[in-house]
C-alpha cells in the first residue's frame, strides 16, 4: 500500500514536473520575491483536509494551529508574529503541488507538511527546486526527506525498527524475542532488519525471525510454536492490525501467552469487527504520542485541543504541534528574519536544524542530522480495558 | 514432540484441503471442468455462516446448516446459468474462463457487500481439545474435529458413489457421458447433483478454515482454493480417494517445510512438488492411465 503510494507519487510528480517546465518562469519569480515584507514569518500547512484521511489532515492543521496561537500570544519569535495558513490536498499527490503553488502565492515562507507519505514526496521536488524548508510532521516514507531541505517530526518506517529494540531494551520488557514480519511487504521487512541490527549488544536476544508473505497469511501455527519452543517472551510484530488479530487469535488458541509488542500499523487492532478485545489486552505499540500521558505539556495540549475542536488530539496533531515549536527553536538559533528570501531562510535553518535540541509532545528530547532524520526517544502505548493507555 | 505438534498441525491443514480438494475432483471426474470457483464459494460459506450466527446472537450450528443449504443452492445455479449452456461450446476452454469470472464476481459482491476489511471469525468449534505428556503435546479441538469430518465425508462419498444408484449414475457419466445418457441416466440431473455435493462441502470445508484460521475477507477462499486444486492434481484429478491423499501430503508438506526449511519457502516448496510430480508421473498418485480408445 505504502509502496504503492510512493510510486504512485513519484510518477505523478515526474508528470508534473513536466508539464510545469512552462509555468516556470512564473514559480520562480514568486519563489524570488521570497521575503514577506509585513515582518511576519509566513508558515504554511498541506494535509488532507475532505476524503478517506480527513481525521489526519485536519489533525495536523489543528495540531499547528494551537502551537502558532501559542507562540503568537507568548510574544512571537524573537518578536516576529507567525502567520499561518493551510491547504487542502485530498491525499492526492498532484493537489497536494496545487496547495504547495497556492500557499507559495500566499507568501509562504515555511513549509509544514505534507501529511501523508506520497503528497510528501511530490511535494519535495518543488521545495527542492525552490529551495524551501520543509518539515514534514508524519511523511513516514523514506523517500520523504530525501533532499538536504526537507526534515520530519515522526520516524521514518525503517526507523521504527530503531526505536522498538530501544525502547525493549530500555524498559527491560524481554530477555529472549521472536519476530514475526511479512516478508512481501517494505514497510514490515524494513522495519525487521533495522530492529534485528539495532538488537546487536542490547539486554535481549532475538531467538526466533519468522517470515510469512501476503500468499501465506493465514497459518500462523508455525511461527508461533517455533517463538513458543524457543522461549521467546516477547514477540515483536512489525506488521498491520489485520495479520496481527490472526496471530493474537492463534497464539491464545495454541496457549501461548508472550508480550506482542508492534509499531504504527498495530494501531486499529481494536477496531477489527468480531475480534475479541480481551486478546489484544497487554499488546504493546509504538507511538509518538499517548493522549493520557500526564506531562504537563501534553495534558495542556490535550485541553486546549479539546476545547477548541471538541476532540481527542492524536498522534498526527503532536506531530504538527511540534513541528512548529522545532520551526521556532531552528530560526531562534540562525538568528533568522522574516526579511531573508525562501532560499535564504531555508540555508540557515538547514544548518540550525542539526545544531538544535528540542522537547515537545512527541519526545522529552529531539536533535537531527542532515539526512532530516530524528533522532528521540521512543515511546510506546499498551492496551488496557480495550484502550490505548501510555506505557511509561 | 514438537515434531508431533507439527505433524499434526500438517494433517489438519491437510484435512481442509483434502475437503476443499473432494470439491475439485468430483466436478472434474464428473463434468470433466475444473470449477476455479470452488473456492469462492467456501468464502461464500464462510460470510454466510459469519452473518447467521451474528444474527442469532452465535448460533453457529443453524450458521452451519443455512451455510450448506445455501452454497448448495449457489453451485447449482452457478451451474445451471453459467456452465452448462457451455458444456457443448466447441473449445473446453470457454467454461473455465467462466468459472474464473463466477470466482471474480463472487470476490467483488463480496466486497460490495462486506467491504475490504478483515473480519475475525469466531470458531464453530468449541471444544479446547485435549492435552497429552503433561502439557508438551495439546491437540486443539478444532484440529482433531477438522480431521474426523474429513475422514467421515471421504468414507460416505466412497460408499455413496459404490452403493447408490445416483452414485452409479455418476460413475457412469464420468466414464462416457453419451453412453451413460442412451443407458437412461439423466446425466444433466447427476452433473447437477455433483455440483451440489461439491457445493455441499466447500460450506463445511469454509467452516473449518475460518475456524482453524480466524480471519475472514473476499479473498479468504483463493490462495486454500488453488491449494487444494493442486492436492488434487497431486493426487490424481478424478479420483476422490487421491484427493484424500494429495490433500494431506501437501498440508503435511507445507508445515513441515515452514518448519524445518524456511517459512516463506513453503508455496515454493509446495508447487515446486506439484511439478515434480507432473514430471514423473503426470496423473498424480492415484490417477489412472486413461488409454485413447481408437
Amino acid at each position: 500500500m505504502k509502496k504503492v503510494k510512493r510510486v504512485l507519487g513519484a510518477a505523478l510528480a515526474c508528470v508534473m514536473s513536466v508539464t510545469m517546465l512552462a509555468g516556470c518562469g512564473e514559480g520562480a519569480a514568486t519563489a524570488t520575491t521570497g521575503g514577506s515584507g509585513s515582518g511576519t514569518f509566513k508558515i504554511g500547512a498541506i494535509g488532507p483536509l475532505t476524503g478517506a484521511a480527513a481525521a489526519y489532515g485536519n489533525a495536523v492543521v489543528n495540531g499547528a494551529q494551537i502551537a502558532v496561537d501559542e507562540i503568537n500570544e507568548a510574544g512571537g519569535i524573537n518578536g516576529v508574529q507567525i502567520e499561518y495558513k493551510s491547504e487542502d490536498d485530498e491525499l492526492n499527490a498532484e493537489k497536494s503541488v496545487n496547495a504547495y503553488n497556492t500557499l507559495k502565492d500566499w507568501g509562504m515562507q515555511l513549509l509544514v507538511g505534507s501529511t501523508t507519505s506520497a503528497c510528501s514526496i511530490a511535494v519535495s521536488e518543488y521545495t527542492k527546486e525552490d529551495n524551501m524548508f520543509q518539515l514534514t510532521p508524519s511523511g513516514s516514507a523514506e523517500d520523504c526527506v530525501k533532499y538536504d531541505n526537507a526534515f520530519r517530526v515522526c520516524f521514518s518506517d525503517p526507523n521504527q525498527g530503531i526505536a522498538s529494540a530501544q525502547y525493549i531494551n530500555d524498559h527491560n520488557l524481554a530477555t529472549k524475542v521472536g519476530i514475526i514480519y511479512d516478508n512481501s511487504d517494505v514497510y514490515s521487512s524494513g522495519i525487521y532488519q533495522k530492529f534485528v541490527e539495532e538488537a546487536e549488544g542490547k539486554n535481549f536476544e532475538v531467538v526466533s525471525a519468522e517470515a510469512y508473505t501476503q500468499d501465506n497469511n493465514t497459518d500462523f501455527s508455525v511461527q508461533l510454536q517455533k517463538a513458543k519452543d524457543a522461549g521467546a517472551d516477547l514477540v515483536f510484530l512489525p506488521i498491520y492490525y489485520s495479520d496481527a488479530s490472526l496471530i493474537l487469535t492463534q497464539a491464545n488458541t495454541m496457549g501461548y501467552a508472550p508480550t506482542f509488542f508492534g509499531v504504527d500499523g498495530m494501531d486499529g487492532i481494536l477496531s477489527v469487527e468480531n475480534f475479541d478485545t480481551a486478546l489484544a489486552e497487554g499488546v504493546m505499540l509504538l507511538t509518538p504520542f499517548a493522549a493520557d500521558a500526564t506531562d504537563d505539556l501534553t495534558v495542556n495540549f490535550v485541553k486546549k485541543y479539546n476545547e477548541k475542536y471538541g476532540e481527542t488530539p492524536n498522534q498526527f496533531a503532536a506531530d504538527a504541534y511540534d513541528a512548529v515549536y522545532i520551526i521556532k527553536a531552528a530560526i531562534e538559533k540562525a538568528g533568522a528574519t522574516p526579511d531573508m528570501s525562501v532560499s535564504d531562510l531555508c540555508e540557515a535553518l538547514k544548518g540550525a536544524m542539526t545544531q538544535i535540541e528540542t522537547k515537545g509532545l512527541t519526545s522529552a528530547k529531539m536533535t537531527w542530522d542532515a539526512s532530516g532524520e530524528p533522532n528521540k526517544e521512543p515511546k510506546a502505548v499498551i492496551i488496557k480495558n480495550g484502550a490505548y493507555v501510555s506505557a511509561d | 514432540m514438537s515434531f508431533l505438534t507439527y505433524l499434526i498441525n500438517g494433517l489438519s491443514l491437510g484435512s481442509i484441503y483434502a475437503i476443499i480438494a473432494l470439491g475439485y475432483t468430483m466436478v472434474y471426474g464428473i463434468a470433466k471442468m475444473l470449477n476455479f470457483a470452488h473456492g469462492d464459494f467456501i468464502m461464500v460459506g464462510c460470510y454466510i455462516i459469519f452473518s447467521v450466527s451474528a444474527a442469532l446472537s452465535g448460533n453457529s450450528v443453524i450458521g452451519i446448516i443455512v451455510a450448506v443449504v445455501l452454497c448448495t443452492i449457489l453451485g447449482v445455479t452457478t451451474e445451471f446459468v453459467a456452465y452448462r449452456p457451455l458444456r457443448g461450446a466447441a473449445s473446453p476452454l470457454a467454461v473455465l474462463i467462466t468459472a474464473i469470472g463466477v470466482s471474480y464476481l463472487l470476490e467483488n459482491i463480496a466486497l460490495l457487500i462486506y467491504g475490504a476489511d478483515i473480519k475475525s471469525f469466531s470458531s464453530v468449534i468449541t471444544w479446547e481439545g485435549v492435552s497429552f505428556a503433561g502439557g508438551q503435546l495439546k491437540i486443539q479441538g478444532v484440529t482433531i474435529v477438522t480431521i474426523l469430518v474429513s475422514v467421515v465425508i471421504l468414507i460416505a462419498l466412497q460408499l455413496f458413489i459404490n452403493k447408490t444408484k445416483q452414485g452409479q449414475a455418476m460413475l457412469a457419466a464420468s466414464e462416457d457421458k453419451g453412453a451413460a445418457a442412451l443407458m437412461g441416466i439423466n446425466v444433466n440431473r447427476t452433473i447437477a447433483l455433483t455440483f451440489a455435493i461439491g457445493s455441499s462441502l466447500a460450506a463445511v470445508a469454509g467452516a473449518l478454515l475460518c475456524s482453524a484460521y480466524p480471519s475472514l475477507s473476499p479473498y479468504t477462499g483463493a490462495m486454500p482454493g488453488i491449494k487444494a486444486f493442486v492436492a488434487a492434481v497431486l493426487g490424481g484429478i478424478g479420483s476422490i480417494p487421491g484427493a484424500m491423499i494429495g490433500g494431506m501430503v501437501l498440508g503435511i508438506v507445507e508445515i513441515l517445510s515452514k518448519t524445518y526449511i524456511s517459512s516463506q519457502l513453503s508455496d515454493a516448496i509446495v508447487f515446486g512438488i506439484l511439478v515434480v510430480v507432473l514430471l514423473v508421473k503426470p496423473t498424480g498418485i492415484l490417477g489412472r492411465q486413461m488409454v485413447e480408445k481408437v
